[in-house]
């Protein structure tokens, strides 16, 4: 969708080449009056279907992609409070993620350290079809990668790269039992099956420019992800995509955009065939060729970084081999089915008969049949192909289409009970129609510009229809100003009756591209407390005060400390000197909810540490001055946090003080 | 001794097991950051809690106002209890089996004593560790001390807290009570048979 953001001027286009639209605007914007009409007199009545009592709990989490920031957010629904936010692709030095010696290696990239990302699609864990609270994956954009997230204990646990993906928009996209995700690529690149370096000219996109639609392999019970293999697709870009479900669960499905295959100017370039490709893939079968040995092995160099558990230390793994799937080798694999250009969303409603497309640049939703899918692909009723994938005829796929929608419709989702919604970016609307009979039967306004909406499970075969949530790339004028950059805004929307009303705005952080909500009781119970200290196995742990310790190895420095309520063991340090690599490895001994401890130096030119109860973190100082240098708690933990506190004496450079170290006098005892 | 009688004396001794079943007595306290509140447990061969943190948590807590540490290593207490508790168990099931019918109201008197002994340790123990408070303490607040409640409920700083017995005390009443209703059911069996011991001698 932000493509469309910068095409500011297509978007004028758009509006006088919608001028048949312009009519059916008026009834839109009539009604939308009437709307904003039911919703100031809806106001009390919002008020009281928002309100969670103080000390009372939200009935859903949900999870925003942070965009551009590279976190995920988390809310309550139906209050709007923000609960957490949970780094992922950026560092934080807010909790030390990306920063501490532990957390580190989840951003390593064949690229090198990449401590940020843009981070666009959270995807709730599937059992049946359904969220089952236990993982979320998200994509980051800009070096494809996908990261699985931990909900009991809302950290981030895994991160794998994609090779052979350029941006990894595409991306994650889990099947109904979690058997894969699947992530596709935004830009095709250069690719070949040899995998060796080639000198390929922008002129030679149609030769030689692929796609990639990544299989990675989720475990059952521990979530950990492998890449299985890869498709290797025409290249074009891949936008969005989703899984089919019931009688479609075999097939996932994948927007595509510059069919033309222009290497250059693309909002001109890839904005020429009327229509774009919606791109089938039977999942199920590609699985089976790959078990079957179809696929090429190819040279490949991917980080796959994981966090242990039980040390709280992520580990890079390199890993060197991909095995390709080709189309035009696996009959049945894949088919293309026109849609009109430019297409954004693709959504599945919960019978897994209808596939919904939104063409940002389309007057229509067109709504395809998967029957009917079924039956083309039976009688073969091609209208051509691409690289030996068979195009099916668009009218035989087609089961209807949604006149006047509304103006850019992005995405789809569904409440349940035989309705769907669509985010209208252009004419900044949610529009409800009949899954029925494709007619639109109720609009309201957002404010502005929507891009994706979520409705709790929306995505699964069975939503939770209560609430639907649009989140708008434009704020203007909805909160006080503060300054040039504004917060992206949510509105909650209650769905539950025949009009859409309007309940809150709420300020969402970086920019969330889609959502997931989920009901609280799947999770909430399952929320960890702390981490037990006795299964803390992290290598430098130190679980005694006794055992705490300062020990020299070369100019390198280890503080074994400990942190409890309320002092640093130990707190009086000696034998350090300026340049010297200190490693504080800090230990929180408590064993009690919501007590962590945080770490800082003065001017360390690192971060802080925050260190849950349990759990080990280790920061590394290079001091740059000789002197004392005070150290203490940065996490108001007790009465007594702001004596939490301590001195490191650091000496120059050449000049030998034994290292010493103490607490309260003495040597740290039992 | 009627075996009725026998049986209930049986069930008196081993209903002390329930001493090795549950705590005997429970603390409960509570303050505004601890909604879920926090127990200490109090057993007849161990020290524990609501969960597996809360004595350190409560050593955590105490530690401000000076409290000494409370470790089960230093309640010798809690190393011979349990004999003496075996000691009641199987005397009471030697004086059950054997009829011993005399032995009973001393078996249930020195119970008495023992439980009686028991409470008073566990006071002292409370006084002192309520008042022997290091004098560097971070908190100090003059005249204040922190006797936990012996029984019932009582304010202390922020916490409110909490004193009941537990189950396990429950093990020692019933003892104490059925070996009473045995002796007495055995006195007024007695009694009824030298009444009618005499009526045959009067006739
Ligand atoms: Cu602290």
């Amino acid at each position: 969708m932000e493509t469309l953001y910068k095409k500011v001027n297509k978007a004028a286009l758009l509006l006088a080449v919608a001028a048949g639209a312009a009519l059916q605007s008026c009834s839109g914007i009539e009604s939308s009056q009437a709307n904003t009409a039911v919703a100031s007199q809806a106001d009390a009545d919002a008020a009281t279907k928002v309100y969670v009592a103080p000390g009372k709990h939200d009935e859903l989490y949900s999870f925003m992609s942070g965009g551009f920031s590279g976190q995920v957010s988390v809310y309550g629904i139906p209050s709007g409070r923000q609960l957490k936010v949970i780094p992922v692709f950026s560092q934080n030095p807010e909790n030390g993620y990306g920063y501490t010696e532990e957390s580190k290696a989840m951003l390593n990239t064949s690229f090198g350290f990449v401590p940020w990302d843009d981070l666009h699609h959270p995807k709730l864990s599937r059992t049946d079809g359904m969220t089952d609270g236990r993982w979320l994956f998200v994509n980051a954009n800009n070096t494809p990668r996908v990261a699985r997230l931990d909900l009991k204990t809302f950290e981030t646990a895994e991160i794998m790269e994609i090779p052979n993906s350029a941006g990894n928009h595409c991306s994650p996209y889990p099947t109904n039992d979690n058997e894969y995700v699947i992530a596709g690529t935004r830009f095709s690149v250069p690719i070949n099956v040899e995998g060796k370096y080639e000198d390929v000219n922008f002129s030679e996109y149609k030769d030689k420019f692929k796609g990639s639609i990544s299989f990675v392999k989720v475990d059952k019970k521990t979530g950990d992800m492998d890449l299985d293999f890869q498709v290797l697709v025409p290249g074009f870009d891949y936008d969005l995509a989703n899984g089919g479900k019931g009688p479609s669960s075999d097939w996932v499905f994948f927007t595509t955009y510059n069919t033309e295959q222009a290497s250059t100017l693309k909002e001109i370039g890839a904005s020429q065939n009327d229509k774009d490709f919606l791109a089938a893939i039977n999942w199920k079968l590609a699985a089976k060729y790959a078990r079957e040995g179809k696929t090429h092995e190819m040279p490949a160099y991917y980080y796959h970084n994981k966090l242990d558990e039980k040390t709280h230390i992520a580990t890079s793994e390199i890993k060197k081999k991909v095995r390709i799937l080709l189309p035009e080798e696996c009959p049945g694999l894949m088919y293309l089915i026109p849609v009109p250009k430019s297409p954004h969303g693709i959504d599945v409603d919960p019978s897994g008969e209808f596939m919904i497309v939104s063409g940002k640049l389309a007057s229509i939703i067109p709504v395809h049949s998967f029957s009917n899918m079924l039956k083309t692909i039976e009688k073969k009723d091609f209208i051509g192909d691409v690289g030996g994938i068979p195009i099916l005829r668009y009218e035989s796929v087609l089961a209807g289409e949604v006149k006047e929608p509304g103006l850019g419709p992005l995405h789809t989702e569904f409440d349940g009970k035989g309705n769907a919604y669509t985010s209208m970016f252009v004419s900044s609307e949610v529009v409800k129609w009949k899954l029925k009979d494709f007619k639109v039967v109720d609009r309201i306004p957002v404010y502005y510009s929507v891009g994706h909406l979520v409705i709790p499970g929306g995505d699964t075969k069975k939503p939770y229809g209560k609430y639907l949530i649009a989140m708008n790339k434009i704020t203007k004028d909805r909160y006080l100003p503060t300054g040039p950059e504004l917060a992206h805004s949510a509105q909650l929307i209650d769905i539950s009756g025949e009009k859409m009303k309007l309940l809150l705005d709420f300020p969402t952080i970086g920019e969330p591209h889609y959502a997931q909500a989920i009901e609280a009781g799947k999770i909430a119970p399952n929320s960890v407390k702390f981490y037990s200290l006795e299964e803390n196995s992290h290598p430098q742990a130190t679980k005694k005060e006794s055992d705490t310790r300062v020990e020299r190895k070369g100019n390198q420095v280890h503080v074994y400390m400990t942190a409890i309520r309320s002092h640093l063991t130990p707190d009086n340090i000696e034998g350090v000197n300026v340049g010297d690599e200190v490693y504080f490895h800090v230990t929180n001994l408590e064993q009690d909810w919501d007590v962590p401890h945080g770490f800082a130096i003065m001017g360390n030119n690192n971060a802080e540490l925050l260190i849950m109860p349990g759990a080990t973190q280790t920061l590394k100082w290079v001091p740059q001055k000789a002197g004392i240098v005070p150290m203490y708690c940065t996490d108001f933990c007790s009465a007594l946090h702001q004596e939490m506190q301590g001195y490191i004496k650091v000496s120059p450079k050449g000049v030998k003080t034994p290292v010493a170290f103490s607490t309260g006098g003495k040597k740290p005892a039992a | 001794m009627k075996t009725l009688h026998k049986l209930l004396l049986l069930a008196a001794a081993i209903s002390l097991g329930l001493l090795f079943l549950f705590p005997m007595w429970k603390i409960y306290v509570q303050a505004p950051q601890y909604p879920e509140g926090l127990q200490m447990h109090i057993w007849v061969n161990k020290i524990s809690g609501s969960t597996d943190y809360s004595l350190q948590n409560f050593n955590i807590l105490n530690h401000y106002i000076g409290m000494e540490k409370i470790q089960p290593d230093s309640f010798q207490e809690l190393t011979y209890m349990p004999y003496i508790v075996f000691f009641f168990m199987l005397t009471g099931a030697l004086i059950a089996l054997a009829g011993a019918r005399r032995l009973v109201l001393p078996w249930v008197f020195l119970l008495m004593v023992a439980g009686a002994a028991g409470l008073a340790d566990f006071y002292m123990w409370l006084h002192k560790f309520g008042t022997n408070l290091d004098p560097h303490a971070p908190i100090i607040i003059p005249g204040m001390t922190y006797i936990p409640p012996f029984i019932g409920s009582k304010q202390l700083l922020n916490f409110h807290a909490l004193s009941l017995p537990g189950p396990g005390s429950i093990g020692i009443a019933l003892a104490v009570v059925l070996g009473l209703a045995v002796f007495f059911l055995e006195r007024r069996r007695k009694g009824a048979s030298i009444k009618s011991a005499e009526k045959t001698l009067v006739l």
